[in-house]
């Protein structure tokens, strides 16, 4: 087993410190270690998106990130966006536009959407199928998903 | 007076009622759930595909720090074998046959010395000769993978209704062609997970994805020797299922055992690349179809044998072959058919069920002959559908009676809509002229069955809310909405006045679980049975309250009104209350028990054996580009006849993530297995339909108001994958002239096909041959 390191960083607006191992991703220390596991796994090497955060505003996928290389940053997990407007905007739209069936990708899937969204004012669909395409989903074929993202976007602009 | 208005929910767009919880990542999955003291459990699995185990040395593992157990079948002398053969022990002894096979298992502390302790496990093998094909496994001589199965055949359907013969010699067209139906696996986007624990006398509480709940309990008090009474089974909210959790697998079995020696809470998650080699596939099929028709386009016959590879063991995908006769015999009118299909051992994967359960697989073949017959006999792809689809009030060959029957205004609905004729016409005339990229359109529609039965217990609280106790699970597809819904219509009452309870076996009633898209149609059945008799409890208390007969009277909008005018009487919990405190004190709660008006087939394969069958029709356009056989699936418009919608934006979303599903199968997904052995175990290399991948995507509902049906529903589940790849088929034979008899269709199998470089499929039975 390797050595812990002791880190410090704010994760959804409160700074912590967590001691985490060397090798330990960041995906396992918020699931293990923190105990938030509304960050899934799906497949560990960043192929699936279900482990998406954000980090210093940017979505990165938390299997691919060590928990050392947290230190000193901003972590924000779907746990973080409770009270945030915008994301709560998404996942009503999610649910309303019937987005959600397994769920197991949902997270990871809002979280990207709010990038999109926050990156560009008003992304056209094929913008935000771009956008999602490191995030899969076996369930809803993408259609609400993306259905889901585009109502959020006009809602917002309206 | 106050009128209380009367609003329905069936048909409307209606979200899913957990989908707020899922979208805030507070939803708790098998992986997210830690019970105390809980420790970690991992498999070691086969270092070789076929190979006699001649050691196991476990002794440095057990003494690695925070390792409890360490398991062989050394261990777990009696185990009772599991799988549809029962020819599959949980943890293998002296020999493995592939390369899932479970020889070993840890709980430790936590996973990583779990994970450390398997790498100090030793094992001796000495190799046996591979069977990586079923055709081989069939040769005389073969060596044996199964003790119990010398011949290597783990099992064999034989179905036949009329006479071939016959109707080879009535036909003025018979054409005949294999094809080849590869690998592709689930991939639930949550992996495998179960966390076994008993309790301090003995009775196991199981967390588990399980579909079939009822059926498991009973087969781990088999494997345990003890009393099923003494097994509970709890189902968290499940990462997927698609028919992958239809079985008993090893892991669970060996979760429990590694509880049972460690006596604490043991927790096993798959890794993703362990979910690729160890959970089920698609069943894999080579198939030989041999059809015919007359001058007029009237089928005459079909002929048809298959060859499934079994795997190491057995489990549902060896009884494929159900399902795909009723594809064979049923969907159009056949007046002879004949299937044989042999299932062999080999030292590959086993596959299990798969929406769809061998229907993508039949209707693939079936539906590549629709074409050719068509072609061959000068018809359109959909007038020659049209005189060989069946009408309601049919009676198959195979005994199926198609009481309600939307086949050809899904035929009708899905040509219209997506232009097909004109379509169709055009893009064959421009086979020929130059250009990079052709356009194809292509047809294919399918039949699917339903059945089971199930119980329901309802209960009315004080404050007229409702639970409902079902033993159908939610798997993500949306059933608990459903079944609110239904419950809802019949009690006046808003959705939000409805809990459902799907999950606890100590709670809900006996049920056969979620498969074969039945959960709709029967516990739909089965909760609406419940709630009349709540509603007619309800009433017969509020005319003997107010004095107002029985017959007046209906429940709306919370209240009991007068059916007539709507007016507000009394307000539904105020009256329940006062049946709670009355002397005679009362309690609304109801069971019904719903059993579908089906029989069960005969030795011969032959009955009705589903209340209902499900319809579609899907038109599938694609641009294949010469250059690169890269196909791009453009549109998908499908017609299904779902007896009528429920639940508008839960019915779109399956379908579009069926069709979607089908496309994977079409184009992308294909496991990979070469000599046994898994080469792709990983979303990198096994390729899932990204969001920017997908068809437009059209869809129809034909609402044939199914008479025993719900409020007229049928099941829909499982059909939207069905059609979708020979739809393509016949669409890339649009656009290009040059049929495909294999799956999938990756540019490079496309290229060598339109270059005529492509070996053509060609399989025979020895004994044909
Ligand atoms: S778990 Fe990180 S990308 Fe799949
Ligand atoms: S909803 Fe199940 S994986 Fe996306």
């Amino acid at each position: 087993m390797s050595r812990s390191v002791e880190i410090e960083f704010r994760l959804n607006g409160v700074v912590r410190r967590a001691a985490v191992r060397a090798d330990m991703s960041a995906l396992a220390m918020l699931r293990d270690v923190l105990g938030l596991t509304g960050t899934k796994y799906g497949c560990g090497e960043g192929e699936c998106g279900a482990c998406t955060i954000l980090v210093d505003g940017a979505s990165l996928n938390a299997c691919l990130l060590f928990a050392v290389d947290c230190d000193g940053r901003e972590v924000t997990t779907i746990e973080g966006l409770a009270n945030d407007p915008a994301a709560q905007r998404l996942q009503r739209a999610f649910a309303e536009h019937g987005a959600v069936q397994c769920g197991f990708c949902t997270p990871g899937m809002v979280l990207q959407a709010g990038r999109i969204l926050a990156r560009a004012g008003q992304p056209d669909r094929a913008t935000i199928q771009r956008g999602l395409e490191g995030n899969l989903c076996r369930c809803t074929g993408y259609k609400k998903i993306i259905d889901a993202v585009e109502a959020a976007a006009k809602e917002r602009a309206a | 007076m106050t009128v209380i208005e009367r609003a329905t929910l069936i048909g409307k767009r209606v979200p899913k009622m957990d989908a707020p919880e899922k979208a805030s990542g507070k939803t708790r999955y098998i992986h997210d759930i830690d019970v105390s003291g809980q420790l970690w459990g991992k498999i070691l699995r086969s270092a070789r595909v076929h190979a006699r185990i001649r050691r196991i040395d476990t002794s440095r593992a057990k003494a690695l720090p925070g390792v409890h157990v360490v398991l062989t079948a050394a261990d777990v002398p009696d185990q009772r074998p599991i799988g549809v053969n029962k020819d599959h022990p949980a943890l293998k002894g002296d020999k493995v046959r592939c390369v899932r096979d479970e020889i070993a298992a840890v709980a430790a502390d936590t996973e990583a010395i779990a994970q450390a302790a398997l790498a100090l496990i030793e094992v001796e093998y000495e190799d046996l000769p591979v069977i990586a094909d079923p055709e081989a496994a069939l040769a005389p001589g073969a060596p044996v993978i199964n003790e119990k199965h010398a011949d290597n055949v783990a099992m064999r359907f034989d179905y036949a209704h009329g006479d071939v013969a016959q109707g080879e010699a009535e036909s003025d067209v018979v054409v005949e062609d294999s094809f080849k139906l590869h690998y592709v696996t689930h991939c639930c986007m949550g992996v495998s997970g179960v966390i076994a624990e008993f309790d301090a006398s003995g009775n196991l509480l199981l967390h588990s994805n399980t579909q079939v709940p009822f059926l498991h309990k009973r087969e781990f008090a088999e494997i345990l020797g003890i009393d099923p009474g003494r097994i509970r089974i709890v189902q968290p909210p499940i990462g997927g299922g698609f028919g992958s959790k239809l079985d008993i697998y090893p892991f669970e079995i060996i979760a429990v055992y590694l509880a049972r020696a460690a006596r604490r809470p043991v927790k096993l998650v798959y890794t993703r690349e362990e979910e690729f080699l160890a959970s089920p596939t698609r069943q894999p099929v080579i198939l030989r179809l041999r059809s015919g028709c007359r001058k007029d386009g009237s089928l005459t016959f079909r002929s048809v044998e298959t060859l499934h590879d079994n795997g190491a063991y057995t489990s549902w995908g060896a009884t494929t072959p159900f399902v795909m006769m009723q594809t064979f015999s049923s969907l159009y009118r056949v007046p002879h058919c004949k299937y044989h299909t042999t299932v062999a051992y080999t030292n590959n994967p086993y596959a299990g069920s798969f929406r769809g359960y061998g229907n993508l697989q039949a209707t693939f073949a079936v539906e590549s002959h629709m074409d050719k017959l068509a072609e061959a006999v000068g018809m359109d792809p959909l007038a020659f559908r049209l005189r060989n689809a069946q009408d309601p009030g049919e009676v198959t060959g195979q005994g199926m009676t198609f009481k309600s029957c939307g086949f050809k205004d899904c035929l009708r609905s899905a040509a219209e809509r997506s232009g097909f004729l004109a379509r169709h016409a055009e893009y064959r005339a421009a086979q020929g002229a130059g250009g990079r990229v052709k356009r194809g359109i292509g047809i294919a529609s399918m039949l699917h069955v339903g059945g089971g039965a199930c119980g329901t217990i309802l209960k009315l609280d004080d404050f007229a809310h409702v639970t409902l106790m079902t033993g159908a699970s939610e798997i993500g597809q949306g059933s608990e909405t459903v079944l609110a819904q239904l419950v809802c219509e019949e009690l006046g009452l808003p959705l939000s006045a409805v809990t459902v309870v799907n999950n606890d076996t100590d709670i809900t009633p006996w049920d056969v679980g979620v498969h074969a898209s039945r959960t709709t149609f029967i516990a739909g059945n089965s909760a609406i049975g419940a709630a009349r008799k709540a509603k007619a409890k309800i009433l017969a208390a509020a005319a003997k309250k107010t004095g107002v007969p029985e017959g007046e009277l209906d429940l709306v909008g919370g209240f009991v009104v007068r059916a007539a005018s709507g007016e507000a009487i009394v307000e539904l919990a105020k009256l329940l209350r006062g049946l709670h405190f009355s002397d005679k004190a009362e309690l609304v709660m109801t069971t019904h028990y719903y059993e579908p008006p089906s029989v069960h087939q005969d030795k011969g394969f032959k009955g009705d054996v589903s209340a209902a069958y499900a319809w579609a029709t899907q038109v599938v356009e694609v641009e294949v580009d010469l250059d690169t056989g890269i196909v791009k699936m453009t549109k998908v418009t499908g017609a299904h006849d779902v007896g009528r919608v429920i639940n508008r934006l839960g019915i779109e979303g399956q379908i579009e993530g069926g069709v979607v599903m089908g496309q994977g199968y079409a184009l992308t997904e294909n496991l990979v297995i070469e000599d046994g052995r898994v080469k792709n175990p990983s979303f990198r290399d096994y390729k899932l339909v990204t969001a920017p991948e997908i068809p437009e995507m059209d869809l129809a509902f034909i609402e044939t108001m199914d008479g025993e049906g719900p409020q007229g529903a049928k099941g829909v589940g499982e059909a939207p994958a069905i059609c979708i790849a020979a739809a393509t088929a016949n669409a890339i034979c649009n656009a290009t002239g040059v049929r495909i008899y294999e799956l999938p269709f990756t540019p490079e199998k496309v290229y060598r096909a339109l270059k005529g470089v492509a070996p053509k499929v060609a399989w025979r039975t020895r004994a044909a041959a």
